[in-house]
């Protein structure tokens, strides 16, 4: 660029572009004013809240078993365990025991749910880069997914499933076999992910070492979830304070070196083989059980402070609840990994080409609603 | 280290330090706006108890007081506590910032402000981020009016 500048004598100017709200690579309604000197960025300024809803103020007029649904409609890719953490926050806090049927149900649904959700964004995010097969390969695989789900709690997408105290219904007598099969389909198609995308010389061009980020960086953000690992931060809630039934299944988080986008891309691929194994490690042992313990019908929770962290498909969501004795929160908080992830994108895309950008925002995965609130 | 070691800890940096373990599965430790930032930069630095992760920053009101919440966690030694600082002034509540400590803090304390109304001295950027910029009032706080967008029932 500089030698570019002294050659030809020419002065450059440097120019502001809006990069949305309605941009399809922000994958909902997210603006970004890119500062611009030629076609490197020199600022990026996220601006948010197009679509606040207020979800926390909501909270504090709606009782606890209201507020489980709206969480549905933070990160709608990661409705399930949205849900779980306010369930599981209600439930420490009345300390409840749920059955451990519950707790292997959860933890399905859970994986299923992040499986969905890396697929959705394995497929959007080729599109991204101009791929649009993978767009249709990651929903032809979604949607048995999102059968399933159907066939248990009759939504496909914002469940609300989860109660506090259990799960609303049992599980269809299709389950088991059904989930069994979507996951040897699914192995069988993983791998055609990796060649479609991962081992393309032009996918590669435009992700490696493309964005990095240190792992200093990735600590004092507070990024979390894949794109945290990506750089080789160790940060999965599910080992780190294990909830539901991950205390009993055998599985690795996956860290990466380079903190590239490549990396935080080869994180999520490899997390879906993990999902697949924790899967396959429970569908042949649910026990049997009540799946709702017994709870109030307007639940009260004692005076005092709540903080409930569970791994969404995006990182680490926490359910913060401070109650005074009500049947309602005094306050709620949520920590939505988004919100945090976002952020770091001025540090991460400042220097390098606008092309770029996409990629970088890509592998962040965003997911607007759950940075809005 | 556990409760009781960060206690003795925190004690020793700042003695007037209040603490509370009732009711919070976390150690709360509570401090006045002026001895926050040097506690938190302790806390960030120290070998012991480096607290290099805030996993969440929020603010509570009360009818007396404001309550910033800080939860800090270290990725090394899996630890967790909560820092508070109690704001008496709700008019006019102000705290120092902790963005150059850790750098998530930024975007939150500007949710917070835009919110809450809490001003955060040194702040490199202080503008509403949810909500418009020429909006009224702060909504989560508990006095906050709006009839036209909050349904009271």
């Amino acid at each position: 660029m500089e030698a570019v500048k002294e050659k030809s004598d020419l002065k450059t100017q440097e120019y502001f572009v809006n990069m949305g709200p309605q941009h399809p690579s922000t994958h909902g309604v997210l603006r970004l004013v890119l500062g611009l000197d030629g076609e490197i960025i020199t600022k990026v300024e996220p601006h948010i809240g197009y679509i606040h809803r207020s979800i926390e103020k909501m909270c504090e007029h709606d009782n606890y078993r209201q507020i489980v649904h709206l969480t549905d409609r933070m990160d709608y890719l990661s409705s399930h365990m949205n849900n779980e953490a306010v369930c599981l926050a209600v439930e420490n806090a009345l300390e409840i025991e749920v059955s451990d049927r519950v707790k292997v149900i959860r933890t399905i649904f859970s994986e299923l749910t992040r499986l969905a959700s890396h697929q959705l964004w394995w497929g959007v995010m080729g599109m991204d880069l101009g791929a649009l097969t993978a767009f249709l390969y990651g929903f032809r695989d979604r949607e048995m997914i999102n059968d399933i789900f159907e066939e248990t709690c009759g939504a496909r997408l914002t469940m609300n499933y989860n109660v506090p105290g259990g799960v609303m219904f049992d599980l269809h007598p299709n389950f088991q076999q059904r989930v069994k099969d979507f996951v040897i389909h699914f192995k069988s198609k993983l791998p055609e992910y990796d060649l479609l995308l991962s081992d393309n010389v032009i996918f590669r061009e435009r992700t490696v070492g493309v964005g990095t980020l240190s792992k200093e960086d990735v600590i004092s953000y507070g990024i979390t979830g894949p794109t945290a690992r990506g750089s080789g931060v160790s940060c999965d809630i599910r080992k780190l304070h294990p909830y539901s039934a991950y205390d009993r299944v055998e599985f690795k988080e996956i860290l990466m070196e380079d903190g590239d986008s490549f990396s935080r891309y080869k994180a999520r691929i490899l997390e879906m083989w993990e999902s697949l194994h924790i899967i396959e490690q429970l569908i042949d042992n649910i026990p049997e059980g009540d799946i709702q313990a017994p709870t109030k019908a307007l639940i009260k929770l004692p005076k005092g402070e709540f903080f409930q962290s569970v791994e969404t498909a995006r990182g680490e969501l926490g359910v913060y609840i401070v109650s005074e004795g009500g049947k309602s929160p005094y306050r709620m908080k949520f920590r939505s990994p988004g919100f945090s992830n976002l952020f770091v994108l001025e540090h991460m895309a400042k220097g390098s080409k606008i092309a770029d950008l996409v990629a970088m925002m890509s592998t962040i995965d965003l997911v607007v609603p759950d940075i809005d609130r | 280290m556990d409760s009781e070691a960060l206690k003795k800890q925190i004690a020793g940096w700042e003695p007037t330090t209040e603490f509370v373990e009732e009711g919070s599965q976390y150690l709360n430790a509570i401090v006045s706006p002026p001895q926050l930032k040097a506690l938190a930069l302790k806390l960030r630095e120290d070998e012991a108890t480096h607290f290099n992760f805030m996993f969440s920053l929020t603010c509570v009101d009360y009818p007396e007081h404001m309550m910033m919440v800080y939860h800090l966690r270290s990725l090394n030694h899996k630890h967790e506590m909560v820092l508070k600082v109690k704001i008496d002034d709700r008019e006019n509540p102000v705290v120092d910032t902790l963005c150059d400590i850790w750098r998530t803090a930024e975007y939150l304390e500007r949710e917070v402000y835009d919110l809450f109304g809490v001003k955060f001295n040194n702040h490199p950027d202080l503008r509403r981020i949810l909500l418009d910029d020429d909006w009224k009032g702060y909504p989560l706080r508990k006095d906050y009016v709006d009839p036209i967008n909050i349904v009271s029932y």
